[in-house]
C-alpha cells in the first residue's frame, strides 16, 4: 500500500492504494465518486473517461499511483457553480442524448475535451472523436446532435427530434 | 403547435439530471456494510468431466471467507425455463437441469465451476487461482447441424439427443405445402444465417445478496429488467425461499436489451451465499465475464422458400430453422424461435399458406435467449430477404412487390395464429418513400458512381407482436408465467401522486413518460407525479419491461388505476359540492358540477380523502389509492417500412451506411422525443448486426469474440443520422391509450434494409451476387465480388 494525493474536482483527496489499484477504482471506491463508470476491461468503451491535467483519460487504464499529484476532473465536478447543468450537460438533456445513462459521464467528459481543442467540430469530426466511447442505447444520433448544439451550431435541420 | 405537457408532448427527461451529473444509482454504486466479494472461477473449456476439485489450498489464502462448489448447490433447484414448448409429435421439450454451479460436468466456456468469497475482490481472485481442477476434456458440440445428427456427442447425457424440440407451426399441412410449391409459377429459395450476437448493455451485470439475521429476510440488488420475475423464479424454483422474505431491488439499470430479463446463477448464488457467509456478498461482472455469461441472442440457420403465382402474388411460405439454445435453457429461450418467431412469419403480407419448422438444439456454448426483438428480427430478416430476392429474380420493383401483397383489411387473421387488429401498410410505405427521398436515389447513385463507388437502396417492411401478452393465449402456448402488469396510484393528501409500476425503466424514460399520462387524465402538472419502479418491496407484482410492453401493458394498468382514482375523487367532490357524482366533470384539475359554476379543486378533494371530517364515511372509504392489474386482450402490432442506402468501395469491400430512414406506425404516441430515441437506438443495433457484430466460436467451443477488441460494437463513426417518421398512426384498438410499443422496432426493421441495399449496390455494379450473410464485413463483400 502507498499513499496517493491528488486534486479531484478542485479538492485535495488522499488515500492508500495497492500498486494495482486503477484510477477508476480509486475514484469509485476510495472517494465514492461513482459517476465514473467501468463498462469494459480492455480500454474500449470510454464510460470511465475523466480529465487528468486537462486531458481526457480512460481512468480504467491508469493506475491511481500514476495520478499522484495530478489535477483530476470527473463528471461530478462538471455542473455550474450554482448546480445547474453546464452547456454540454444541458445540450445532452435538451437533445435526448442519453437513455440508460451509463455511458453518459464518459460521453460528457469526452465531449468537453473535444470542444476544448475544437470549439466547432463538424459531424464527421465528432463521430471520429467519439470512436473510443461506446453507447448501446442511442445509435449516437442525439449524442452527435447534442455536441453540435453545445458548440453553438444550428441543429434544427438534422432529421427527427 | 406541439403540446408542452401531457400525452403527445416531449418534456425533457427528468431522469437525465442525475445521470448527467454522476448521481445515478446503479447496482455497482451500492455497497452494503461489511460486504464480502465473490469471484467466480469459470470454465475455460467447453465440455469436460470434472474428476476432482481441490479447494484446500485456496481456502487457506488470506481473506477467504468460504468457497462454494457444485456440491453446495446439488440439493437446490436448477434455473428454470419459463416456457414449455410442445414438439410436432405432441411431446414436451427436453429440459435438462441448469445448475447454479457446474456439478460433474462442464458444458460451456464461462460456466461457473467454483465461487470464492473473500474480504476483498483481489483476495477472491488470488485464491481462485489456487483451486486445483482435474478435468477430462470431452469433444465440444458447437455446430448446430452436427449437433442435430444421429450419434452426435450429447451435451446432456440424460437427454435422448441434442434436439430440445422439433416444432412445426402454421396452417400449411405437408400435402398442401407440396401442392402449393408444385403449382407455383415461381419459387425463390434462400439459405441464411441470423448471426449470433451479444446484447452488450453498457452496464455489466451486478448482484449483491444481503441477509438480515434478525428477521431472516433477504435483499437482492440486481441489474434486472423485471425484479418480480427474478424473485418468483429464484424463490419458487431455485432456492425454495418464501417470497415474502425476499426483496429484489433493481435500481438504475444501464441498459438491458433483453439480456437482463433472465434469472442468472449469480443472483441466486449471492442471495444464498449471503446467509451461508453471514454477510452481504457482492459480484460485479467484468466485460470479459459478460461475454461468456450473459445470454447471447439470435443464432439461427434458416432455409426459406417463397412461392408466387403468375401474377406475383405470394401463395405459400415455408421455413426450416435450426436455432441454438446453447448449453442450457435460459428463462425465455425456448419461446424465442417458436412463439416469438414462427407466429410472425406472415409479416405484412397476405400469404395464404405458411409452414414453419424450428429445431432447437443444445450446444456447448453460452445459453441463447431474447435479444432486442427476440425472434421477430429473425422472422423479419428471413421474410424480407426472400421477398427482395424474389423481386430481383422476377425483375420487379421490390416496393411494388411488397405493396401488391400487403394485408389491407383489418382485423386480419394470419395463417400463424395472430390477429392483426389494425394497420395501414400502404400509408406507412408512403411515409417512408417521402422520408427516404426514394425518388432522389437515382441521382445519388449517379454521384456515387462518379466517385467510383457502388450505391444501393434497400427497402423492407416489418411487423412485430408487442404488448406481451394475453396471459390466457400465451399460457395455452406453454408460457409458465402470466404476462399482465400492475400499477398502484397513491394520491397523497396534498394532491401529489406516486405511481408504483411493475414495469422497469432502464433507458426508456418511464419516469418522464408515465407521469405525462396521469397528468393528462387528471389535468394537473406533471411535476406533481412521480413513478416508483424496480423494487419488489414497494411496487405491485408486475412482469417488468421487455417485448415493447411497458406503456401498452403497464401503462394500461396505470390508466385503469387512475380511472378508479378519478371515479372515487368525483364521489368525494360530489359530496362536497352537494351534487350527484354523475354530474361531476373533471377538467384541468378542477371538479365542476355540469352546467353550473360550482367547483372544487383537486387538492381540496385529495385533502378531504385523508381528513374526512365532512365525508360520506358510510358509503366510501377514506384515502385515495387504487391498484389495477391489466391483462391485454391481444398483442399489439407495430409495423413499419425502412430504407437504407449504402455505398460500397469496390477496392476494399467496405460498406458505408449513407442514409437510413424509418417510417413506423406505433399507434398513439405519449412522448415523441423518447420514441424517436428508441428507434434511433434500435437502428444502431440493427446496423451493428448487419455490418459489424458477430459472436464466433471455434470448433473447441472457445469464444473468439470475447471482448470489445474482437466483437465489433457499432461506434459513432459507423452510423449516419437517421430520418425517423412516425406520423403514420393507426391506434391499437384494444388498449385504453391506443399505443403499440416502440422499443424493438428499430432492431427488427433495420438489418434486412442494410443487406438488401448491399445486394442492390453489388448488382448495380454487374455482380451476380444474390446474398451475403451478416455481418456483411469488408472481407465477405470483397470475397463475393472477387470470388
Amino acid at each position: 500500500m502507498s499513499q496517493v494525493t491528488m486534486t479531484v474536482n478542485g479538492k485535495t483527496a488522499s488515500g492508500d492504494v495497492e500498486g494495482r489499484t486503477l484510477l477508476s477504482q480509486f475514484l469509485r471506491e476510495n472517494l465514492n465518486l461513482t459517476g465514473t463508470h467501468v463498462g469494459c476491461d480492455t480500454s474500449q468503451c470510454g464510460a470511465c473517461v475523466v480529465h487528468v491535467n486537462g486531458e481526457a483519460v480512460k481512468s480504467c487504464t491508469m493506475l491511481a499511483a500514476e495520478a499522484d499529484g495530478a489535477d483530476v476532473a470527473t463528471i461530478e465536478g462538471q455542473a455550474n457553480a450554482d448546480g445547474s447543468l453546464n452547456t454540454i450537460q444541458q445540450a445532452f438533456q435538451d437533445h435526448h442524448g442519453l437513455q440508460c445513462g451509463f455511458c453518459t459521464p464518459g460521453m460528457v467528459m469526452s465531449a468537453a475535451a473535444l470542444l476544448k481543442d475544437n470549439p466547432k467540430p463538424s459531424e464527421a469530426e465528432i463521430r471520429d472523436y467519439l470512436e473510443g466511447n461506446i453507447c448501446r442505447c442511442t445509435g449516437y444520433h442525439n449524442i452527435v446532435k447534442a455536441i453540435m448544439a453545445a458548440s453553438g451550431q444550428d441543429v434544427s435541420a438534422i432529421a427527427a427530434e | 403547435m406541439p403540446k408542452d405537457s401531457g400525452i403527445g408532448a416531449s418534456p425533457k427527461r427528468r431522469e437525465d439530471v442525475r445521470f448527467l451529473t454522476g448521481n445515478g444509482n446503479y447496482t455497482d454504486d451500492i455497497n452494503v456494510h461489511g460486504q464480502a466479494y465473490v469471484h467466480f472461477l469459470r470454465a475455460d473449456v467447453a465440455h469436460a468431466t470434472i474428476n476432482g476439485l481441490d479447494t484446500s489450498a485456496a481456502e487457506a489464502m488470506p481473506g477467504v471467507v468460504k468457497i462454494f462448489t457444485g456440491d453446495d448447490f446439488a440439493e437446490v433447484g436448477g434455473i428454470p425455463c419459463g416456457w414449455g414448448v410442445t414438439d410436432r409429435h405432441g411431446e414436451p421439450q427436453q429440459e435438462p437441469k441448469h445448475p447454479i454451479i457446474a456439478h460433474g460436468k462442464i458444458r460451456h466456456v464461462g460456466e461457473i465451476v467454483a465461487a470464492v468469497v473473500a474480504d476483498s475482490l483481489e483476495q477472491a481472485r488470488d485464491a481462485a487461482e489456487a483451486i486445483e481442477l482435474d478435468l477430462s476434456d470431452l469433444p465440444a458440440v458447437v455446430n448446430m447441424k452436427s449437433a442435430a445428427e444421429d450419434g452426435a456427442t450429447k451435451v446432456h447425457d440424460d437427454l435422448t439427443s441434442n434436439v430440445c424440440y422439433d416444432w412445426v407451426f402454421g396452417n400449411g399441412e405437408d400435402d398442401a405445402m407440396e401442392a402449393a410449391f408444385a403449382s407455383a409459377a415461381h419459387v425463390t429459395t434462400l439459405e441464411l444465417v441470423n448471426n449470433r450476437l451479444v446484447a452488450n448493455p453498457m452496464e455489466p451485470r451486478v448482484a449483491i445478496g444481503e441477509h438480515n439475521k434478525s428477521n431472516d429476510e433477504y435483499t437482492l440488488y440486481t441489474t434486472s429488467q423485471n425484479p418480480h420475475v427474478i424473485r418468483l423464479l429464484m424463490c419458487a424454483f431455485v432456492l425454495g425461499l418464501p417470497e415474502h422474505k425476499v426483496r429484489v431491488v433493481a435500481p438504475d439499470v444501464g441498459g438491458g436489451f433483453g439480456s437482463k430479463i433472465f434469472h442468472y446463477a449469480e443472483e441466486a448464488f449471492c442471495t444464498h451465499a449471503a446467509k451461508a457467509c453471514g454477510r452481504a456478498v457482492k459480484w460485479s461482472s467484468t466485460r470479459s465475464e459478460a461475454f461468456i455469461s450473459d445470454a447471447h441472442g439470435r443464432d439461427h440457420l434458416t432455409t426459406i422458400d417463397l412461392a408466387l403465382d403468375a401474377d406475383n402474388n405470394f401463395t405459400a411460405l415455408r421455413t426450416r430453422t435450426h436455432a441454438n439454445m446453447g448449453a442450457y435453457l435460459s428463462t425465455f429461450s425456448t419461446s424465442v424461435p417458436t412463439y416469438l418467431h414462427g407466429t410472425l412469419m406472415a409479416g405484412n403480407y397476405k400469404t395464404p399458406l405458411i409452414q414453419v419448422n424450428v429445431k432447437s438444439l443444445f450446444t456447448n456454448t453460452v445459453p441463447v435467449d431474447a435479444y432486442r426483438g427476440a425472434g421477430r428480427p429473425e422472422a423479419t430478416y428471413s421474410i424480407e430477404r426472400v421477398i427482395d430476392k424474389a423481386a430481383r429474380e422476377l425483375g420487379v420493383d421490390p416496393i411494388a412487390l411488397r405493396r401488391q401483397n400487403f394485408v389491407t383489411e383489418f382485423p386480419y387473421e394470419t395463417p400463424v395464429a395472430l390477429t392483426y387488429d389494425t394497420g395501414d401498410y400502404h400509408g406507412t410505405m408512403d411515409k417512408l418513400e417521402a422520408a427516404a427521398d426514394i425518388s432522389g436515389f437515382a441521382a445519388r447513385r449517379a454521384e456515387s458512381e462518379a466517385k467510383g463507388k457502388l450505391r444501393g437502396l434497400g427497402v423492407n417492411c416489418y411487423i412485430e407482436a408487442c404488448g406481451i401478452a394475453p396471459s390466457n393465449v400465451v399460457g395455452m402456448l406453454g408460457a409458465r408465467a402470466g404476462l399482465y402488469d400492475a400499477a398502484t396510484v397513491r394520491v397523497n393528501a396534498t394532491g401529489s401522486i406516486s405511481v408504483f409500476v411493475g414495469a422497469h425503466s432502464h433507458g426508456q424514460g418511464h419516469e418522464t413518460a408515465f407521469p405525462q399520462v396521469v397528468a393528462e387524465m387528471i389535468g394537473i402538472d406533471e411535476s406533481m407525479i412521480d413513478i416508483v419502479h424496480g423494487d419488489t418491496g414497494r411496487v405491485p407484482f408486475g412482469m417488468g419491461t421487455y417485448g415493447s410492453r411497458s406503456i401498452a401493458v403497464c401503462g394500461s394498468a396505470m390508466v385503469r388505476a387512475t380511472e378508479k382514482i378519478i371515479a372515487k375523487a368525483k364521489k368525494i367532490a360530489a359530496h362536497l359540492l352537494e351534487a350527484s357524482d354523475a354530474d361531476i366533470e373533471l377538467k384541468d384539475g378542477v371538479f365542476t358540477v355540469a352546467g353550473t359554476e360550482k367547483s372544487i379543486d383537486w387538492g381540496s378533494v385529495t385533502l378531504t380523502a385523508y381528513v374526512p371530517a365532512n365525508y360520506p364515511l358510510d358509503e366510501l372509504e377514506p384515502g385515495l389509492e387504487e391498484t389495477a392489474f391489466y391483462d391485454p386482450a391481444n398483442f399489439t402490432y407495430p409495423a413499419g417500412a425502412y430504407a437504407c442506402e449504402v455505398e460500397i468501395d469496390p477496392e476494399t469491400g467496405k460498406v458505408t451506411v449513407e442514409r437510413f430512414a424509418a417510417a413506423d406506425d406505433f399507434g398513439n404516441i405519449i412522448n415523441p422525443m423518447i420514441v424517436d430515441g428508441q428507434v434511433h437506438g434500435g437502428i444502431g443495433q440493427g446496423i451493428g448486426q448487419a455490418l459489424l457484430e458477430n459472436c464466433v466460436y471455434d470448433e473447441d467451443g472457445q469464444l473468439l469474440s470475447a471482448s470489445y477488441m474482437d466483437y465489433a460494437m457499432p461506434r459513432a463513426d459507423d452510423v449516419p443520422f437517421y430520418a425517423v417518421d412516425h406520423s403514420s398512426q393507426t391506434p391499437c384498438t384494444h388498449n385504453p391509450l391506443g399505443v403499440k410499443g416502440c422499443g424493438e422496432a428499430g432492431a427488427i426493421g433495420s438489418p434486412p434494409a442494410v443487406v438488401n441495399a448491399v445486394i442492390d449496390a453489388l448488382q448495380s455494379g454487374g455482380h451476380d451476387i444474390t446474398h451475403i450473410d451478416m455481418p456483411v464485413s469488408p472481407s465477405r463483400v470483397w470475397a463475393a465480388m472477387n470470388g
